[in-house]
């Protein structure tokens, strides 16, 4: 095909360069012809390769893409802007996102260290969590369909392969065959199972694993035998390649590669929060090993997977509603016994019609309540008291089989405080107690619960103080 | 221009009022009826009245089984619907039985869509689409009828179902989520079944019908909230199977 020549005029667009020649389509940065129409950012144009002898799949997915960019929406997709006539005129013009792809982390002669590492797998998980939110899977993330604005959140590119549940998919009928790029496809896609969230984060695990060791776990494999592998495989520990990575990260990357969707990360927050919490991440003989599974580990998966059955993926949404992250606020000032004793009984409600959820136990000092000079009262002794106070008020709660932590957080704004810590960690329900200041004042002042309510970007439920009198007669 | 695709009334006038008005608030222009306006519902002379209004300011209308056995019932009732079409048969006038009886079997909508209560593969035999390869028969039943045709619209089968030929014609189930437009762009071929409007069968009392967008080529589904308790009354307070009244407020 072709390059546009710069001043060519496509459909009131004026073509400037191309800025990427790839195999699938060509990417032009353009402007409206029109000054008056210019939207305030820039624009990038992309033209699909359909020319005598390009494949058939490419115009498929380039009506994919034309399907879903636009019904897609915030800060993690680029802004769809217009588009031509498939027949005719076959365009997609979107927002230019400034920023560089994974494919920049991973040229550079160094690998990043740990905490770069989370930073980016973060920034990759919250933007597919946002997807998937939307009811779409991306399917083919890679470094090079990864864009990191400069400061520092993800923005996805290329759906093409994508999966959106609104609309029917017009990549199902290759399902007998893998659609996707084959070192970061996950196991359930290369059977032909599309549209599960889990596939997404296997890819970004791939992509975790690559930025940490410099190497592709299953390698880039070109047959379908090669392709088949992860569906047994186990690959190589990270610390094999780099013993000096910490055994939180390692953890985390081998749960994203679990061959099985229901070993992984359930949504693609749970994945977030381990990334950003790393010393609450419960480490097992996952994140120790220093070595892979044998022979004979591996021949017992194998068989495991010759006798596998992949069920039909279930809706995005349904999936990180089954496995919200839980967030309950426990107070420690003026608080009483009954309000501790209500707020448990309203989390273990909500933990036991949620068994896939986590729980985030968060407490919040205020600034002042530290002294530099007495040491009991010092910060990191603060700290330590109330997240031992915490533990124990968690402890009764039947917790089995749910992951959970402690935060204190110091702010002098308690309520902006749970907001914020709300939406950064992408909580799906918080829980509070409802009353600060006593029940009668909370008609005639913005109350900490009240605020909460109305600002929080997920369900609150306010807990009301129940005295459990008839175990108290006992 | 959108157009509103109603299918299996069945007598059902709450529901066509509901859909009607919700249709016309979403700026339907043009209404088309897939058949099977009577049968089971309570209200035949009215939904008839109404649909004959409808065919006055344009409105295309196919015939359904239902409408065939209302204008023709078996002389012999031993299942529910056969009691139930002779019961029909003695409400309508003479002027609406002869409104029923010469309705088309296929009708087309522009030059690329063709509408059917069943399937376009023999119409007349009522085959049910319940799968991908009745949906291809009737599908190149209506390519050979005319090439040109890219959408199948009917009824019959009482969900809504959207199948599709892909490039290497394969033929795939969608199950639409109510509301969502969904591109339905020409240069593929579709067969939409847009539920029904007075007897719906999924675990949802709520009326099923569609709308289609000519220009932006896309297609939503929709389901519309109805008084349903006033259509079952309608039922009871006639000589029908209170089973016909039962499954309304259930949606089964």
């Amino acid at each position: 095909m072709k390059l546009l020549d710069p001043g060519t005029e496509v459909d009131g667009f004026v073509v400037r360069e191309c800025i990427h020649a790839g195999g699938m389509a060509h990417i032009y940065a353009v402007a409206y012809a029109q000054q008056a129409r210019d939207p305030g950012f820039s624009l990038a144009m992309k033209i699909p390769r359909m020319t005598a002898g390009d494949g058939a799949e490419n115009i498929v997915s380039f009506e994919v893409e034309l399907q879903i960019l636009p019904v897609l929406s915030g800060p993690h997709v680029p802004r769809f802007v217009a588009a031509g006539d498939l027949l005719r005129l076959p365009y997609l013009v979107m927002e230019y996102v400034p920023g560089q792809t994974l494919q920049h982390w991973l040229d550079q002669p160094e690998r990043p260290d740990a905490a770069t590492v989370a930073q980016l797998g973060g920034a990759m998980a919250l933007a597919a969590h946002s997807l998937h939110q939307q009811n779409c899977c991306h399917l083919d993330l890679k470094p090079g369909n990864v864009l990191i604005r400069p400061d520092g959140s993800a923005v996805l590119l290329d759906f093409g392969l994508s999966c959106h549940a609104h609309y029917p998919d017009l990549l199902a009928e290759e399902m007998r065959k893998a659609v996707g790029s084959p070192a970061w496809i996950a196991p359930e896609q290369v059977v032909g199972v599309r549209g599960d969230l889990r596939s997404d984060i296997f890819a970004i695990g791939v992509m975790l694993y690559e930025l940490a060791t410099g190497e592709l776990p299953f390698g880039a494999p070109t047959t379908q035998g090669g392709l088949r592998q992860r569906l047994w495989m186990t690959p190589a520990p990270p610390r094999e390649h780099r013993p000096d990575l910490p055994e939180w990260l390692q953890e985390i990357i081998l749960r994203c590669l679990e061959p099985e969707a229901a070993q992984r990360y359930p949504s693609a927050a749970h994945l977030a929060f381990d990334l950003a919490n790393p010393g609450q991440v419960h480490i097992t003989e996952r994140g120790r090993r220093m070595h892979g599974p044998g022979v004979r580990a591996h021949l017992k998966r194998w068989i495991k997977a010759a006798g596998m059955h992949y069920q039909p993926s279930p809706l995005p949404t349904s999936q990180i509603e089954e496995a919200p992250i839980l967030m309950v606020a426990v107070p420690h000032q003026d608080v009483q016994d009954a309000t501790l004793y209500s707020l448990r009984e309203a989390v273990a409600r909500s933990l036991g019609i949620r068994p896939g959820a986590r729980l985030a136990c968060v407490t919040v000092l205020s600034p002042s309540a530290s002294s530099a000079s007495d040491a009991e009262r010092s910060e990191t002794t603060l700290h330590r008291t109330h997240l031992a106070r915490l533990k124990a008020w968690a402890q009764p709660l039947p917790l089995a089989g749910h992951s959970v932590s402690y935060h204190v957080l110091e702010a002098s704004d308690v309520g902006q405080a749970l907001v914020r810590y709300a939406e950064g960690n992408r909580v799906g329900l918080m829980i509070l107690g409802a009353a600060t200041h006593g029940l009668q004042l909370q008609r005639f002042i913005d109350t900490v619960p009240i605020r909460v309510a109305r600002e929080a970007p997920c369900t609150v439920i306010l807990v009301k103080q129940q005295l459990p009198f008839e175990q108290l007669h006992a | 221009m959108k157009i509103a695709l109603l299918s299996d009334i069945h007598a059902n006038r709450q529901a066509l009022d509901a859909c009607l008005a919700h249709a016309r608030a979403q700026g339907a222009r043009q209404f088309a009826l897939l058949g099977d306006l009577v049968g089971y519902g309570g209200e035949p002379a009215a939904v008839v009245d109404q649909a004959m209004a409808l065919a006055q300011e344009g409105a295309l209308i196919v015939q359904g089984n239902h409408d065939a056995a209302a204008v023709t019932p078996p002389a012999q009732a031993e299942q529910l619907g056969e009691q139930s079409a002779q019961w029909t048969h003695a409400q309508l006038s003479a002027a609406q039985r002869e409104f029923l009886a010469s309705r088309p079997l296929t009708a087309r909508l522009g030059p690329y869509a063709l509408l059917v209560h069943a399937s376009a593969d023999q119409p007349g035999r009522w085959h049910y689409i319940s799968d991908g390869s009745a949906a291809e028969r009737s599908m190149s039943a209506a390519s050979l009828l005319d090439p040109s045709i890219r959408y199948v619209f009917s009824g019959h089968v009482h969900e809504q179902a959207l199948y599709f030929l892909t490039p290497t014609a394969k033929l795939m189930r969608f199950t639409p989520q109510p509301g969502v437009p969904v591109p339905v762009p020409m240069h593929r071929q579709w067969l939409a079944i847009v539920g029904s409007v007075g007897q719906p069968r999924d675990h949802d009392a709520r009326a099923m019908y569609a709308l289609f967008d000519e220009q932006a080529c896309s297609l939503t589904f929709h389901r519309v909230p109805y008084d349903h308790a006033a259509a079952a009354a309608a039922i009871r307070a006639a000589p029908l199977p209170a089973f016909f009244a039962d499954r309304l407020e259930a949606g089964r």
